[in-house]
């Protein structure tokens, strides 16, 4: 349990998506206008990712893993899979959000109309991506540890396009040079964002 | 699109070429594929790497897909694109395991995330989905290599400082250290990269005023 713990807050706070690997970037950068939207848009990341991880992490486990396939028959001892890894995430990715989608659009039209054009591009957000492929390069031991990972790092995202929204709504009354104004202060406010961050480096629960 | 006189030399096809590499920047100034650029840039040679890789994945994605483009249902066509360039890149990933094994350990999960590059997925979705296969092939070419050129930039000026050495090399004489100069080990740290690009698109914007936004 400790160890769980442990994994959640270091991929909240050390190993964030955002200031320490740039993952989902795009969208980081694109959707951060208003606190609102990127609310939205972080739920929808944090569901998708705890979601996909853990799945994808069966996937590794049962499937890709060289010797991975034993549980069929004796003969696939030697079979290593592991290069089909890209596109087993990415389909079961697409696929997720796609399944995540129908749902929302059923239960919850509410929800819906408000995350409507964000859901879709989920599939093509580098963070979640990113996460099974760290979940792979880590090697958790168990199921709950990956869950839990995927877990902390879409609140990880989500706390940091939280929180450059807010900033960006303040900085509009501030008087940014001309040609830094939109894209390049939200870059350098970011980068001072991200070292901030480093002082969580070497924390340990 | 000028193709009809089959010049491949011809203006438009010129632009599709060089456009993206200072009014059309896919980093700068569209403000794609930002995910992958920063973290690789620590050093030159991975950042050289990475590009060559996303130029050939992009300029080879783009092609195919232009190839495709009156065949593919648009209800899924995200998930067409999604095939062609993971096939891709599980090329590339391979090619670079074989050929470059270090460099390929230095961009571990990286080499991976050019699937979810948005420069790759903008420019067919944007682009090669509603254009002949050539002019696509020279969109992805250009739009491949202004990113490159953003990474090398951002590259040179953190591993120069960072490390005092360049592709490796050490350029900053001994003597300097000797007087007490000492590498700047902070440019080396992810946080730095960020503020590099801004500081690049600040340089960009001040020349080139039509890019300003407007609030």
């Amino acid at each position: 349990m400790e160890n769980l713990l442990s994994i959640f807050v270091r991929s909240i706070f050390i190993d964030n998506m955002i200031f320490a690997y740039f993952l989902g970037m795009c969208s980081y950068l694109a959707v951060s206008k208003t606190v609102k939207t990127s609310m939205g848009l972080g739920l929808a990341v944090v569901f998708v990712l705890t979601i996909t991880v853990p799945i994808n992490y069966l996937m590794e486990q049962y499937l890709l893993k060289p010797g991975a396939l034993v549980w069929l028959s004796q003969e696939f001892a030697g079979t290593d899979l592991s290069f089909l890894s890209f596109i087993m995430f990415i389909a079961v990715i697409a696929s997720m959000v796609q399944l995540v989608e129908m749902v929302v659009e059923k239960y919850t039209p509410a929800l819906y109309s408000s995350l409507g054009i964000f859901l879709p591009l989920i599939a093509v957000n580098c963070a979640i991506l990113g996460g099974s492929l760290f979940m792979q390069e880590r090697e958790y031991a168990n199921i709950a540890e990956a869950s839990a990972f995927g877990f902390g790092s879409g609140i990880g995202w989500l706390l940091a396009i939280v929180a450059i929204a807010a900033i960006r709504e303040k900085i509009r009354y501030s008087n940014v040079p001309d040609a830094l104004k939109g894209i390049g202060i939200t870059f350098i406010i970011t980068g001072l964002m991200s070292i901030a961050f480093m002082s969580f480096l070497g924390i340990e629960l | 699109m000028s193709l009809s006189n089959y010049n491949p030399f011809s203006l438009t096809n010129r632009k599709l070429l060089l456009g993206p590499l200072n009014l059309e920047n896919p980093i700068t100034v569209q403000v794609l594929g930002i995910c992958s650029a920063l973290a690789v840039t620590a050093q030159m040679k991975p950042a050289i790497v990475m590009s060559v890789s996303v130029i050939a994945v992009t300029a080879i994605s783009n092609f195919v897909i232009s190839l495709l483009r009156n065949t593919i249902p648009p209800r899924i066509r995200i998930i067409v694109e999604l095939v062609v360039i993971a096939t891709l890149v599980i090329l590339v990933d391979q090619i670079l395991k074989a050929y470059v094994y270090d460099v390929s350990k230095q961009l571990s999960v990286f080499v991976g995330l050019i699937i979810t590059n948005c420069i790759i997925m903008g420019r067919l979705e944007a682009f090669a989905l509603a254009n002949k296969p050539f002019p696509a092939l020279l969109d992805g070419i250009g739009n491949g290599l202004g990113y490159g050129m953003v990474l090398i930039t951002v590259s040179f000026f953190r591993e120069l400082l960072g490390s005092g050495s360049v592709l490796g090399y050490k350029v900053i004489p001994e003597a300097f250290y000797d007087f007490g100069y000492r590498d700047n080990g902070f440019m080396i740290l992810p946080p730095m990269a960020l503020i590099i690009v801004g500081v690049i698109i600040w340089i960009q914007r001040s020349y080139v005023k039509s890019l300003v936004e407007k609030d």
